[in-house]
């Protein structure tokens, strides 16, 4: 059993290691011509907004609970991740060891927030819980439009450019892996459980509101890690930008992928992000096509494109072996 | 080993019950029969803290559960059977079984195959998802992941409910057999005929307060209870 995990988890890495190479190459050899450098941008896009979908598939699928305010844990992750790496700048750190405190404040505070607002409002479920999330994102918006340290509802400009894509690349993977182990943990049954029958869960001893404000606040700070990458790859912003479309935005990817998949939150993030890149042209059709594509997905798959459905190197493997000696297994990613 | 005192609870404004004092000792089954809307479920989910209290004491074990937090009681070895089967339905029946074990995991995998050897029908369908086990299948499930706690005393609510007679005569010989290998029970009941069989004493509740109390064998005589809850 421990033996086939690490299997799993070292098939795994080696699977990322070839996507990772593969980009490399394509990169490095310039294979996009004159765009390469602006494929790469696309790549960074998709790699934060992947942080930001899974983080809210925790809520959303995970915990069955609608959070419409992810934007608002998102915009604390980017401004303070800024702030941070404005103030160590010049301190001596080098540019990785700046971009990862930032990061980490970041999250960290975008975590403090989901602790916050998860307290008392987790205590409300469904379109309750769904309210104050809005109400937060709103608050947090107005507030930053309002402080002197985030620009005052000016533009916030002038941060680091330290968003690389082989670097995001990689804090995405482990970013996703660690929400993967926590799904997959003792935590994440629980509060799978939580999800399935709240009475049942408390009578089994299980302190349900301390699952679900954890979970919350977990979201929230990769949520903020996403919001951080977000800010130093853009390099400016204004509160707006953090607004409710794009919470809504975020929640579109979520249902599309799959609620409860992360597999489906990592396609239909690197799929929705780049797309309106790709057609910049039809950029203003953008939410059009959304809405289009979630009441297709309404209809036809109820559940999003994946479904709870789990992509699994070790299963795929496994079959392909099978094929030869007529076995089966299942396990990992 | 559980005992009750002068017990009041309400909903807001309605007062759901009154001044309920009972006791349950060492090894029993002990039934809280009553119609529809007597308090009875009120009652339990008092007990595990589900509901709070306004007034009245109760113990267990010497331990006041009122000060207790719902998910601590547990530890106490105490474990409820919600009414309806509340059953984890997007999970398998083994996760299932894996939950009842989250208060002490200790010795997991023994309890569960004593789990198993009496209930085979759910060692078939272990990796089964739990929602779409038949209605007795669910109710056997909930009560072996109340198993899975490796309690002293067992709260049932309504384990009848919903399941067809022969149904309901295996769930009641299943906690029979579990009050006999030394686990107490509290059942509430509306299958009044059913309950008095396996019991060894009962109340009976009428509109929140406890109208009538004996043991089994006298209740089965009593010609109130005969009337209104065995249709005599």
């Amino acid at each position: 059993m421990t033996k086939g995990k690490k299997l799993s988890y070292l098939l795994n890495l080696l699977g990322v290691l070839l996507v990772f190479g593969i980009f490399v190459l394509l990169f490095e050899t310039k294979a996009f011509g004159a765009s390469t450098q602006y494929i790469k941008g696309i790549c960074t896009t998709a790699c934060y907004t992947i942080i930001m979908v899974a983080s809210l598939n925790l809520v959303v699928g995970c915990m069955g609970e609608f959070s419409l305010g992810h934007a608002g844990f998102v915009s604390v992750g980017a401004y303070a991740s800024a702030i941070v790496s404005n103030l160590l700048t010049g301190k001596g750190l080098p540019d990785i060891g700046l971009f990862l405190a930032a990061l980490t404040a970041g999250g960290l505070a975008a975590g403090l927030a989901g602790l916050a607002v998860g307290i008392p409002a987790l205590r409300l479920k469904g379109d309750y819980l769904a309210i104050v999330t809005v109400a937060f994102a709103e608050i947090i918006r107005v507030c930053f439009c309002n402080f002197e340290i985030t620009g005052g509802g000016k533009t916030m400009s002038g941060i680091l450019k330290l968003s690389d894509f082989y670097w995001c690349f990689w804090i995405m993977v482990i970013c996703v892996t660690v929400m993967y182990m926590y799904i997959r943990s003792r935590f994440g049954r629980t509060v799978k459980a939580i999800r399935e029958d709240y009475i049942a869960a408390a009578a089994s001893g299980i302190n349900v509101t301390y699952y679900k404000v954890l979970t919350f606040t977990v979201s929230a700070f990769f949520a903020g890690v996403g919001g951080g990458i977000y800010a130093h790859y853009m390099t400016a912003m204004i509160p707006t930008n953090f607004n409710f479309m794009y919470s809504a935005e975020l929640l579109s990817e979520v249902i599309i992928g799959g609620i409860g998949s992360l597999t489906g939150s990592i396609l239909g993030a690197a799929f929705l992000s780049s797309l309106p890149e790709m057609m910049r042209q039809f950029s203003q059709f953008r939410m059009l096509a959304y809405s289009v594509v979630l009441v297709l997905v309404m209809i036809f798959r109820p559940g999003g494109i994946f479904g709870e459905w789990e992509f699994s190197l070790t299963r795929l493997l496994a079959r392909l072996r099978g094929r030869y000696h007529g076995k089966t297994g299942k396990g990992g990613e | 080993m559980l005992e009750i005192k002068g017990l009041d609870v309400s909903y807001g404004a309605v007062h759901a019950v009154h001044g309920v004092s009972l006791h349950v000792d060492d090894g029993e089954i002990v039934s809280l029969i009553g119609a529809n809307g007597a308090g009875k479920t009120t009652i339990l989910r008092t007990i595990t803290g589900l509901n709070k209290a306004s007034s009245g004491e109760i113990l267990f074990d010497g331990h006041d559960l009122r000060k207790t937090e719902p998910s601590k009681i547990i530890n106490l070895k105490l474990a409820h059977v919600p009414e309806g089967r509340h059953i984890f339905a997007q999970m398998t029946v083994e996760e299932n079984l894996e939950m009842g074990a989250f208060a002490d995991g200790k010795g997991m995998d023994e309890t569960m195959a004593d789990v198993y050897e009496r209930f085979p029908r759910l060692k078939e369908r272990r990796r089964q998802l739990a929602g779409t086990l038949s209605g007795g299948e669910q109710q056997m499930l909930a009560v072996g992941r109340a198993l899975m706690a490796k309690p002293k005393m067992i709260l049932m609510d309504e384990p009848s409910m919903g399941l067809s007679p022969l149904l309901v005569k295996e769930i009641f010989s299943i906690i029979k057999e579990v009050n006999r290998q030394g686990i107490t029970i509290l059942l509430v009941e509306q299958n009044a005929k059913m309950a008095l069989s396996i019991s060894n004493r009962a109340y009976v509740l009428e509109t929140g307060s406890i109208t009538i109390e004996g043991t089994a064998k006298e209740l089965l005589k009593d010609d109130r209870v005969r009337k209104a809850y065995l249709g005599q």
